[in-house]
């Protein structure tokens, strides 16, 4: 088989003695979505939020492209290629679309200025790519809609290239169709080969997005499945009971 | 930045307003209203005294190391933070600074008193005592996590002493002679360099103008129309050469060229006419006010503390260091500080016990008349500058009118909170943040 594009063997993170994720492992390979699933603090997020370089782990290993990885802080993650859209979406309000899409990798001039104007030519490129619709590129982002927000921090993600690609509940605050035009882009993005870990509530959308599925409950891993192998009630079985079906039987 | 309400496609020009073509930020226009607006009350209660070359001379220098601090405090509070330290910080520098010139440089170094190196030296040793006291009170708000308010709460208590002890309490001076050039009037460009320097600023003003109008349209980005652009460019230049003419306006008195009329190129002093022009100390100011501004709009480092004030979570998850910039920014108020150390001690000609003293309020204060927002992420630094006038115009108008002390400090107070009252309802009724 071939070396996965990221691989987490046997994680662990405890905050003040509680274990928010216990001896987790799990892989992704290139040109794969696996959706992360389970109740609110059953430890997907914190899961994610390791490899992203926001917590640091407190025992465990990370694998990239089978290489092992040290990931420290959010900037060796993205040294990685490693991209997050947080479920907070992690913008600053008070800077525009452009700003924030460049944020910790501003275009310079050669004196080494920030190039505005090149930062929002790239920004007005990409933005009519992923959302038509965006025109508010001079305003602060805290004057725009959920779902234009939501497409910052998407194009701030996809902009630099990526080849892992981390969604904590992009879909959260998205109407419909904003939220097609979101699975739209994970097919796209898959297509290109591009290594997709994605968090969401919503059972059915993961069924038809992702190519496995992996439930934790109270920071453990239930199983992870092929989303043909099972069904919509095994995965609710698996985060309400905590116990995969398919081995049981 | 004017916001186009509907958005409207690119190459369909929306009707706009006079005031809105031009894209003046209205806040700025608000701010240098009140401005006028207070100067113009004062004229009309001193009879026109107020607004004589004179008095906006004296206005000017004796803004000037407060509005250099205010620069600073704007990234500060930008960033969330607070400094309750710059007034006993600018004291322990200047306290440093007089004992560098008059004891330590001589004694020490065996540099006679007036040597050409020992006012440079001193600034040095001045600016550098501000960067190392500023980061590391930096040090402890962004590493140790200590919050800002009790670190530099403490630091007032320490500084405003250590300055004390240093000197025993002493006046210290009189300062070096060219030292005390940096004070005001004590030091100025005369007419002729201050029409240089204010005709090379007004072309440069112009020229940057300009050229950011074809950035814009090389990345065919709307403009706005020529006309707009014309009418703008002429605000500039008429507000730069006023500011130089009313300067040059305030000539030297009789008796001051009497003393010395070759200070002044004349051979005898009567018939001789001469002006004071742009004193160093507002030039400090403009350079100071130039870099920060050139810091806050097209450096990284501007960029991060914008971006750490408006979302801290935000910031760190995009690799900034938010720990380093909070040192960075601490250590640039402690510069800042020493330099309105150097302003404030060349203009008294002495070190004092008390200087600085209450600055620390009077700079807050002019951060946040000149919009700085408290809940962090916002704040512009000609706005402190602004702020930093408004508040010396209102203190020195009610002295000129003759209102008692009290009153006086009861109306700034009153100032303080309308104007953050008036700038929470500007915002709502907009919708920027």
């Amino acid at each position: 088989m071939k070396t996965p594009l990221v691989e987490m063997k046997n994680v662990s993170i405890a905050f003040g003695g509680v274990r928010a994720v216990d001896n987790v492992s799990i892989e992704l390979h290139a040109g794969e979505v696996v959706g992360l699933l389970g109740h609110n603090g059953a430890g997907k997020s914190t899961l994610i939020k390791m490899l992203s370089g926001a917590y640091k782990m407190d025992s465990g290993e990370i694998f990239i492209e089978g290489k092992k990885a040290s990931i420290n802080s959010p900037r060796d993650s993205r040294d990685y290629n490693i991209e997050t859209i947080y479920q907070t979406l992690a913008l600053a309000d008070n800077l525009d679309a452009a700003s924030n899409l460049f944020l910790g990798r501003e275009l310079t001039t050669p004196f080494g200025f920030v190039d505005d104007g090149r930062m929002e030519a790239e920004t007005r490129k990409i933005m009519t790519r992923l959302n038509p619709n965006f025109r508010k590129l001079k305003e602060p982002v805290s004057a725009l809609s959920g779902g234009q927000r939501q497409s910052v921090a998407i194009a701030r993600a996809v902009y630099f290239n990526a080849k892992i690609l981390i969604m904590d509940e992009p879909t959260a605050a998205l109407g419909v169709h904003e939220t097609e035009m979101v699975a739209d882009l994970i097919k796209e993005l898959k297509s290109q080969g591009l290594g997709i870990f994605l968090i969401s509530h919503d059972t059915r959308e993961m069924m038809e997005l992702c190519d496995r599925v992996a439930v934790m409950k109270n920071g453990q891993m239930v199983g992870t499945e092929r989303v043909e192998d099972v069904t919509e009630d095994d995965i609710l079985s698996m985060i309400i009971l905590g116990k995969n079906p398919k081995v049981a039987a | 930045m004017t916001a186009s309400p509907t958005a409207a496609a690119p190459n369909v020009a929306p009707k706009k307003s006079f005031l809105q073509s031009l894209e003046v930020d209205l806040r700025l226009l608000g701010m240098i209203g009140a401005f006028l607006a207070v100067c113009l009350v004062f004229n009309m209660l001193t009879e026109g005294r107020f607004l004589t070359p004179r008095n906006i001379f004296n206005l000017t220098i004796q803004t000037v190391s407060v509005a250099i601090m205010a620069t600073g405090m704007v990234f500060v509070i930008v960033t969330r933070h607070i400094d309750l330290s710059v007034g006993a910080l600018l004291a322990t520098c200047t306290a440093v600074m007089a004992m560098a010139q008059t004891q330590w440089l001589p004694n020490m170094l065996g540099l006679e008193l007036g040597h050409p190196m020992i006012p440079w030296v001193t600034i040095v040793i001045g600016l550098i005592t501000g960067a190392v006291i500023g980061g590391a009170q930096g040090w402890l708000i962004g590493y140790q996590a200590i919050p800002a308010f009790i670190v530099t709460l403490g630091g007032l208590l320490i500084w405003r002493n250590v300055g004390w002890w240093m000197t025993d309490g002493a006046t210290i001076g009189p300062l070096d002679q060219t030292f005390i050039l940096f004070g005001g009037i004590t030091g100025t460009l005369g007419a002729v360099w201050s029409w240089v320097v204010g005709i090379v600023a007004t072309v440069l003003s112009l020229a940057a103008m300009w050229s950011a109008r074809r950035t814009k349209i090389g990345h065919e980005f709307p403009v706005k129309p020529l006309w707009a652009e014309g009418v703008m460019m002429g605000f500039v230049a008429v507000a730069i050469l006023g500011f130089v003419a009313i300067l040059n306006a305030y000539t030297v008195p009789q008796r001051v060229i009497a003393r010395d009329p070759s200070l002044f190129g004349c051979e005898v002093a009567e018939g001789c006419v001469a002006a004071y022009g742009l004193p160093y100390s507002v030039l400090v100011l403009i350079v100071v006010a130039i870099v920060m501004t050139v810091i806050a709009l097209r450096t990284r480092l501007g960029r991060y503390i914008f971006a750490t004030g408006g979302n801290p979570d935000a910031a760190e998850l995009s690799g900034i260091n938010t720990r380093l910039l909070t040192v960075k920014i601490f250590a640039m108020v402690g510069v800042l500080s020493a330099l309105a150390g150097v302003v404030a001690s060349a203009r008294l000609g002495y070190h004092t016990n008390d200087i600085g003293t209450l600055d620390e309020l009077r700079v807050i204060a002019a951060a946040v008349i000149g919009g700085t927002a408290l809940s962090g992420g916002i704040g512009t630094i000609y706005g402190a500058i602004i702020g930093a006038l408004i508040m010396q115009s209102l203190q020195s108008g009610m002295a000129m009118v003759g209102v008692d002390a009290p009153y006086q400090n009861i109306v700034v107070g009153a100032v303080l909170v309308l104007a953050v009252w008036i700038d929470i309802q500007y915002r709502k009724r907009t919708g920027v943040k």
